[in-house]
């Protein structure tokens, strides 16, 4: 990862997220998804918001891997997302904006670009 | 080489190369193939996927260089428009020359477009091709209404693509019915009102005249005088045999159109053969895939010298993913001296069911399911092996009364040569060899091995069962493991649960599974640890579905339901005042629910805890709506207060709701409790119902009333209140324990082998010498209950998890509502 390239903004410390799950956070009036691998210490973040209805909900996602690669899936019908690139797996039209994650000192932090 | 040259790259063309590939013919012949369409050949058949978000990519039947590896030249986006028979070449439309030594026609056809004026509007197409799809995707958003010419199978399906995208659609039919060449009256019409019910217009006996509108299509114009608006018109109206280039090449074609072909594929021409849509033969275009196939493979055969003769063909036909099931198999409307009918109907739920049988009632010809088609597999078999009749051939209509299984036929009485799949003409034998010699011993293996199940997709559940009853008859048993990350049941993890005391999802991943889990095995393994331990589901709330992780059901703009419990329905005014209360404070929309109760809706999920919270203050515990759980009883006033009472039907339901309040299960679980046989509770429509009787209580088992209705089947009767809780006690756990997931308790016994009788004998009988323990299990899962919200509203910490955001407690702007009636509903 080339960190230079982010504006890296604080989201919240390390223990505000659930482990091997997601939850929201709000920056610059944007609704950003942080999800926790804990069992292999791995951080993502997307949108929160699904490009199925436009609904504010991925945070809420059941996550998981298919084949290897993590992947989330929309409470609310079920649309997987990769958390690698935001493709969804089943709709190809469907995409979710991805961010950069990193963690130092306890802190969680997005990259923007 | 000699060459072959191939027009047309549909689904015949394909089948065509497919089997060109592993014939002899490979040796001796170049094979170069034409397509108009810019796709390599694609499932038409699941072109309505196409229109709900499947890839083309996913739809083609190879992907490209599939044609290059087997050497065969495929040239798409060239279409052909002259044939010269004299100098054996044909014309490309780039102005190209290609010699032939043999020229196959498989072009296929188009979408019949009856002589209308104004076709030439904007907003105006047919359903046939992918780029058809894209042309109307792309116009949809400009649209509110739509309409579809052509009631038939295929108007039908483009009417529910349509509809499915938001638009109000309405279906217009020359015909009085629906579907005129596979249903009768009386199925057509169950059919229109269920079709009806789904929100599509019906229009018969209409003929249309005129496309209004000035460059863009506004509105229909029948031949009656009236008027339809519409901003988007599909024409299905049937098809046309492509015979365009076959007719200016001089060879005969029928008179009512497609290309003249005897029974080898042969016109006239001796280097010329055509199959598939585009042709006539036995007087008649055969319309569906598996015929065109058949086509195909008699001409690969006849070109090698061999002497295969396309002899007609079964056209079964079942609707797909129109919202109710719709089939019709063998004579599907005989009706004369020599046949007689058995007919079903049930206006109310929508089903009409009939079954064409000689006189002498030896033999089933054909018949129609409209609503439920469970049998259509079963009851084509028999028609095409023309299998003799059990005594009573209802029981395949109405379901065996008294008996164990349906009408006593069934896969293992079928032939070896039966065809399963049709599309692709696999035998029973042929499967069962694949299962036997291959290994493939699960249905994608045998679809992998065998091609069956890979066409229409109609034979899988068959292949299913095929699977299971050899498997069975080996002494094999049947796996379903759960997902990729677990190579176990749901029963043996629920074992291995048990004996290991295994407390947590990530415990058990680490030592029996792999990977990090996923949408299938993580709710599954939650609602078993629930169901073994009773533990505090949010304690791990990342492996619930949402629903059980917030503790109320998820809606529309992502904010929630509350739904507190009353048990038995009964409610003093101070509690229902304080629901209004809060409802008011909080602003949700009230409504009383189909299980006598109150739903608040529209809480945001910071909300929830303090609503709860005051709720709880109240004397309400959690509803459990959220849940695979108990959800209700309900029960009727009864002999406190009704004059029919036998006995207290209150005080009854509310032990029971408040004896298994919380208990987690399979998939959720419902009760009533009746005071007579009145039924005012409706208790027969429950996965459990009590009804009182003179000299104590029937305990009735697995029924249901939702997207299945099934009246519940009598355990036992007359028990006294002791027995009837010992019994439900074994009867619920053993279901816990041996149900897959998600099947409520009808679908699971209807499945258990050896049916209620067998029920019976493990619940009352203890033939299985389980009872005991089954009850001391529900009693250990039953004494850990805790209200969940309760406990959420006591910790701050749980308290937490509720939160919309974790770095502010700022609210989600984005939740928006408008008012209806008063009250608030989601913005759209
Ligand atoms: C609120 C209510 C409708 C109403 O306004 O009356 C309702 C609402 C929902 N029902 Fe229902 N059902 C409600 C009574 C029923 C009934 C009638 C009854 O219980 O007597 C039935 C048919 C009886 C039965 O279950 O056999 C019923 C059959 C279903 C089904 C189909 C189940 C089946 O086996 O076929 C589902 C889907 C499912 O569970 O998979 C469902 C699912 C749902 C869900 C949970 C859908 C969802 O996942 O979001 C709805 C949640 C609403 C919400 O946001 O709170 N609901 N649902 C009723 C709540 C009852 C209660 O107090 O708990
Ligand atoms: C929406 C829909 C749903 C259907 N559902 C079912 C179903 O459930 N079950 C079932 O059995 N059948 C179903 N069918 C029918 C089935 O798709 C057809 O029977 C089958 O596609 C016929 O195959 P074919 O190759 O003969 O014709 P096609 O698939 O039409 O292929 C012919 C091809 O030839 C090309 N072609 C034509 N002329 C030329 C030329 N001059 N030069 C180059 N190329 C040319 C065409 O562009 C086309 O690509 C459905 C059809 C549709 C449209
Ligand atoms: S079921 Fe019987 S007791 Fe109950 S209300 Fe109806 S009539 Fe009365
Ligand atoms: S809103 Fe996410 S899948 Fe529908």
């Amino acid at each position: 990862m080339k960190t230079e390239e982010y504006q890296w903004i604080e989201a919240a410390p390390v223990e505000e997220f659930p482990s091997n799950g997601g939850a929201a956070v709000l920056i610059k009036g944007e609704q950003i998804a942080i999800f926790h691998f804990s069992n292999e210490n791995r951080w993502f973040a997307t949108q929160n918001k699904c490009p199925h209805k436009a609904e504010m909900v991925i945070a809420r996602g059941l996550t998981g891997d298919s084949d290897g690669h993590p992947k989330v899936v929309c409470p609310l019908h079920k649309r997987s997302f990769s958390l690698e690139n935001g493709k969804c797996f089943s709709d190809k039209e469907y995409q979710l904006k991805t961010y950069p994650v990193k963690v130092e000192n306890g802190m969680v932090y997005i990259g923007f670009e | 080489m000699k060459k072959i040259i191939l027009i047309g790259n549909g689904m015949t063309g394909f089948k065509f190369c497919e089997k060109f590939v592993a014939s002899s013919l490979r040796h001796e012949y170049e094979l170069l193939v034409f397509g108009e369409e810019k796709h390599p050949a694609y499932d038409r058949v699941h072109l309505s996927s196409y229109y709900t978000g499947t890839q083309a990519d996913d739809l083609y039947l190879a992907p490209s260089n599939w044609y290059l590896e087997n050497k065969i030249h495929l040239r798409t986006n060239e279409k052909i428009v002259q044939i010269d028979r004299e100098s054996k070449s044909v014309l490309s439309e780039q102005g190209k020359s290609y010699a032939y030594d043999i020229l196959v026609l498989a072009t296929g056809s188009s979408a019949f477009v009856p002589p209308i004026n104004g076709l030439n509007k904007k907003g105006v197409f047919v359903y046939r091709t992918l780029s058809d799809i894209d042309e109307i995707k792309k116009y949809v958003p400009h649209a509110k209404k739509a309409a579809i010419i052509g009631g038939g199978l295929l108007g039908l399906e483009a009417a529910k693509a349509v509809l499915d995208d938001g638009l109000q659609t309405s279906i217009i039919e020359f015909a009085p019915r629906l579907m005129p060449r596979q249903l009768d009256d009386r199925a057509a019409e169950i059919l229109k009102t269920t079709l009806q019910e789904l929100d599509l217009e019906i229009l018969l006996n209409k003929s249309t005249e005129k496309i209004i509108g000035s460059d863009k299509i506004e509105a229909l114009q029948f031949t009656d005088g009236s008027n339809l608006k519409t901003d988007l018109l599909i024409i299905s109206a049937g098809i046309k045999p492509r015979d365009e280039l076959a007719k200016s090449a001089g060879l005969e074609i029928h008179p009512r159109g497609g290309i003249l072909v005897n029974s080898r594929m042969e016109t006239a021409d001796p280097s010329i053969f055509a199959i598939g849509e585009c042709v006539v033969v036995h007087e008649m275009v055969w319309g569906l895939v598996a015929p065109c196939y058949e086509m195909a493979e008699v001409l690969i055969d006849n070109l090698q010298n061999g002497s295969s003769e396309f002899l007609g063909f079964d056209l079964s036909s079942k609707l797909k993913l129109i919202g109710t099931d719709v089939a019709s198999f063998g004579d599907a409307m005989v009706k004369d001296e020599n046949t007689k009918t058995i007919i079903y109907e049930n206006k109310a739920s929508g089903i009409y069911k009939r079954l064409n049988i000689t006189k002498d009632c030896k033999y089933l010809l054909g018949g129609i399911l409209v609503g439920e088609s469970e049998e259509f597999n079963l009851l084509k078999q028999v028609v095409n092996n023309k299998m003799p009749l059990p005594a009573n051939p209802e029981d395949f209509i109405l379901g065996a009364r008294g008996g164990d299984s349906s009408a006593g036929i069934g896969v293992a009485d079928l032939p070896g040569s039966a065809i399963i799949c049709s599309c692709e003409n696999i035998s029973k034998e042929n499967i069962e060899m694949a299962i036997e010699m291959d290994e493939a011993q699960t249905v994608p293996l045998i679809k992998k091995c065998t091609k069956a199940g890979t066409g229409c997709g109609g034979c899988i559940p068959m292949l299913d069962d095929i699977l299971t009853h050899y498997l069975k008859s080996q002494g094999l048993e049947v796996r379903k493991t759960i997902c990729e990350h677990f190579d176990y049941t749901r029963q043996e993890l629920y074992d291995i649960i048990k004996v290991n005391e295994i407390k947590t999802f990530d415990e058990l991943l680490k030592q029996y599974g792999k990977g990090s889990g996923c949408e299938t095995c993580k709710p599954l393994i939650a609602s078993l640890l629930a169901s073994i331990w009773n533990d505090l589901i949010v304690k791990q709330d990342t492996i619930q579905d949402t629903n059980d992780r917030f503790l109320a059901n998820i809606q529309q703009g992502g904010v929630y339901s509350v739904v507190p419990r009353v048990p038995g329905g009964e409610i003093t005014p101070d509690k229902l005042i304080l629901i209004g209360q809060v409802a008011k404070k909080y602003d949700l929309y009230t409504k009383i629910t189909g299980g006598q109760r109150v739903d608040l809706f529209g809480a945001r999920v910071d909300q929830l805890p303090i609503i709860w919270e005051e709720l709880i203050a109240g004397g309400f515990e959690s509803g459990h709506a959220y849940g695979k759980s108990l959800r209700t009883v309900k029960s009727c006033v009864g002999s406190t207060w009704c004059r029919f009472g036998m006995h207290d039907s209150v005080s009854f339901a509310i032990e029971i709701e408040n004896r298994y309040k919380g208990l987690r299960s399979p998939h959720k679980l419902k009760g009533g409790v009746s005071g007579c046989v009145r039924e005012c509770a409706e208790a027969r429509s429950k996965d459990f119902g009590i009804i009182a009787t003179e000299k104590g209580w029937n305990l009735f088992v697995c029924g249901n009333g939702g997207a299945n209705p099934r009246h519940a089947d009598l355990l036992a009767s007359d028990l006294s209140k002791e027995l009837v809780i010992k019994y439900l006690d074994r009867f619920l756990m053993y279901y816990i324990k041996t149900a897959e997931p998600l099947t409520r308790t009808s679908k699971w016994l209807s499945n258990l082998e050896g049916g209620l009788k067998y029920l019976q004998d493990v619940v009352i009988n203890d033939c299985l010498s389980i009872g005991d323990k089954l009850e001391t299990e529900m009693d250990q899962v039953l004494s850990h209950y805790k209200c969940e919200w309760t406990e959420v509203v006591k910790s701050p910490e749980l308290r937490k998890k509720f939160r919309q955001f974790v770095n502010t407690d700022q609210k989600d702007e984005s939740i928006k509502f408008v008012s209806l009636r008063d009250q608030k509903m989601p913005a759209k």
